[in-house]
């Protein structure tokens, strides 16, 4: 039987994106060269969150223009032991990333992995001058010496748990969602599933 | 999957898959660096028993792009020549640890054997087999009409088919296994297909095939295309007369300069010029129309290495790689060989594990 819990409603996490957004642009004094980088396939959804908050509070930046998606399928280093993953696209801001504050995006951070291979991927399109690293959910278990500057909420939990991310732009029956099969389960919040 | 052998078998699920992987490869291509890590540490054995040029350099970038390591072996001035077998040949290869072979040989079914057999336990590509099929150069050809009919519809080509897309395949049918993996690749995914050819060039069978046949270039033209392709007339292979001339063939069924300019005509505006190459220009084709605007040779060698690489890319990567197919103690016969072959091959369902 598996047990959820709901750990961010709707409410929670646009507080936390709000949050995080504001912080960004204090870290980095404005948002000169910002570009925010999306993992896939949550993070990209979040980083478009996050750049349309960014743009309201500072009316110079175009949210579009900011917001790209970085694909890190490739430069995982559990290729071979998983199933074989489909790449997902990656599309850069139209300026490019070198020479630019890039803040990566994603929903979990867990081992640190998935960074890692992004961290890789970064450093194959280009030299930003300073990476930054945004996380909705810090859930620990740490595999490697990596952590978050922004993060939108630190969650203790034993890694026989799972979280769970549901957001519209991915998991909405409509959201063309190709894993976990759109099952109708409410989205925008973030959930806790532990198998009693 | 497991194993890439022929598009006849390719369900549509996993060609499209391929396809929208290339997608993903072509955008590496355009990159500074034009490497990922993904194959890192596995070895790709290009093993030729016949002539190429492109396919053979085109599996080697393709390899190479996706970090693995290379290793080419070419049947002419190896052991092969002195008479080793394709038995042989593979253990020696599965010995030094190779983890896919692209086998390109003059013998249809010699990859089916490859692969149903234990002699290796790779992944096995066919790179081309006698007169049989050719499955990487059907999916870039079906990669280069999707990327053309997606860009006519104003839409993404990743996801889509080819649906409604009318496809014209002249030349020497017989003798082409492009044209076999074509057939069966782009009925799999929707096209209409015209074979034209005179009737001299066309396999017994051919009326059972999923496609029309037509004696006639200009009336198929007429009718309207939107892809025409032209085989290349493999001197090699004509131990037999199949036309008077080539003079004949080439007015009769090359893409000649009328031919081009009836395109305009015909209001035929968006119609592509393919050949899977190497060229015999003047015969099957023009060079007017090997060089207009029309003409995709070039996209489609261009588009080779991103199919290859999406195709060494699926096969090699993922845990998915079951154990090497029971020992087969007896020599099989060839149609259980060919029906172990199919049993391997659908692995059709994966699943995308969440971590983070």
């Amino acid at each position: 039987m598996v047990l959820t819990r709901v750990v961010l409603n709707q409410a929670d996490i646009d507080r936390a994106l709000t949050r995080i957004a504001h912080e960004i642009l204090e870290a980095n004094k404005g948002s000169q060269d910002l570009v925010l980088l999306g993992i896939p396939r949550r993070g990209y959804p979040l980083a478009v969150r996050l750049a349309a908050k960014i743009a309201a509070a500072d009316p110079t930046v175009d949210a579009a223009a900011i917001v790209g998606q970085l694909d890190v399928t490739m430069f995982r280093d559990d290729l071979s032991h998983q199933p074989t993953r489909p790449p997902y696209p990656t599309q850069l801001p139209r300026t490019g990333i070198d020479n630019k504050v890039v803040v990566l995006i994603d929903d979990v951070l867990y081992s640190g992995r998935t960074i890692r291979a992004a961290l890789d991927a970064l450093i194959d399109l280009g030299r930003p001058r300073i990476v930054r690293l945004a996380v909705l959910i810090d859930r620990g278990h740490r595999e490697l010496p990596i952590r978050a500057d922004h993060v939108g909420k630190n969650l203790p939990t034993s890694s026989s748990e799972k979280v769970r991310v549901r957001l519209e732009e991915t998991d909405s029956a409509g959201g063309g969602a190709t894993d976990g099969a759109p099952d109708g389960a409410p989205v925008n919040e973030v959930v806790i599933e532990a198998t009693a | 999957m497991r194993h890439l052998l022929s598009t006849e078998d390719l369900s549509l699920h996993n060609a499209i898959r391929i396809l929208d992987t290339a997608e993903e490869m072509a955008a590496v291509g355009e990159r500074e660096v034009k490497k990922l890590p993904a194959l890192r540490g596995r070895t790709v054995v290009n093993l030729f028993f016949e002539d190429s040029t492109r396919t053979r350099i085109s599996f080697e970038a393709a390899a190479k792009r996706l970090s693995a390591d290379v290793i080419n072996f070419a049947a002419k001035g190896s052991s092969v020549s002195k008479g080793e077998s394709l038995k042989d040949t593979a253990q020696t290869l599965a010995a030094m640890g190779a983890d896919a072979v692209v086998i390109r040989h003059w013998a249809s079914g010699a990859p089916h054997r490859l692969a149903a057999t234990d002699w290796i336990d790779a992944a096995v590509i066919n790179a081309g087999d006698g007169t049989h099929e050719h499955p990487t150069q059907a999916l870039l050809d079906a990669f280069t009409m999707r990327r053309h009919w997606s860009k006519l519809a104003g839409t993404p080509s990743a996801g889509a088919d080819l649906k409604g897309m009318r496809v014209a395949i002249a030349g020497d049918v017989l003798h082409s296994r492009v044209a076999r993996s074509n057939v069966w690749l782009l009925r799999t995914l929707g096209a209409e297909v015209t074979l034209v050819a005179p009737p001299t060039l066309l396999p017994i069978g051919v009326e059972k095939w999923p496609c029309a046949v037509s004696f006639d270039l200009d009336e198929t033209l007429a009718q309207g295309v939107d892809a025409m392709m032209m085989l290349r007339v493999q001197g090699e292979r004509m131990n037999a007369s199949f036309f008077p001339t080539t003079r004949e063939y080439s007015r009769r069924w090359g893409f000649d300069d009328n031919r081009l300019r009836a395109l305009d005509s015909l209001g035929l505006k968006d119609t592509i010029i393919m050949h899977p190459g190497p060229m015999n220009r003047g015969l099957e084709i023009s060079a007017a129309a090997a060089d207009s605007p029309r003409s995709t040779v070039l996209a489609q060698v261009r588009n080779g290495v991103s199919v290859r690489m999406a195709a060494l890319y699926l096969l090699l990567s993922g845990e998915n790689r079951e154990p090497a197919v029971a020992p087969v103690s007896a020599p099989a016969s060839a149609s259980a060989a060919a029906s172990a072959a199919h049993a391997a091959i659908p692995n059709l369902t994966y699943s995308h594990q969440e971590s983070h």
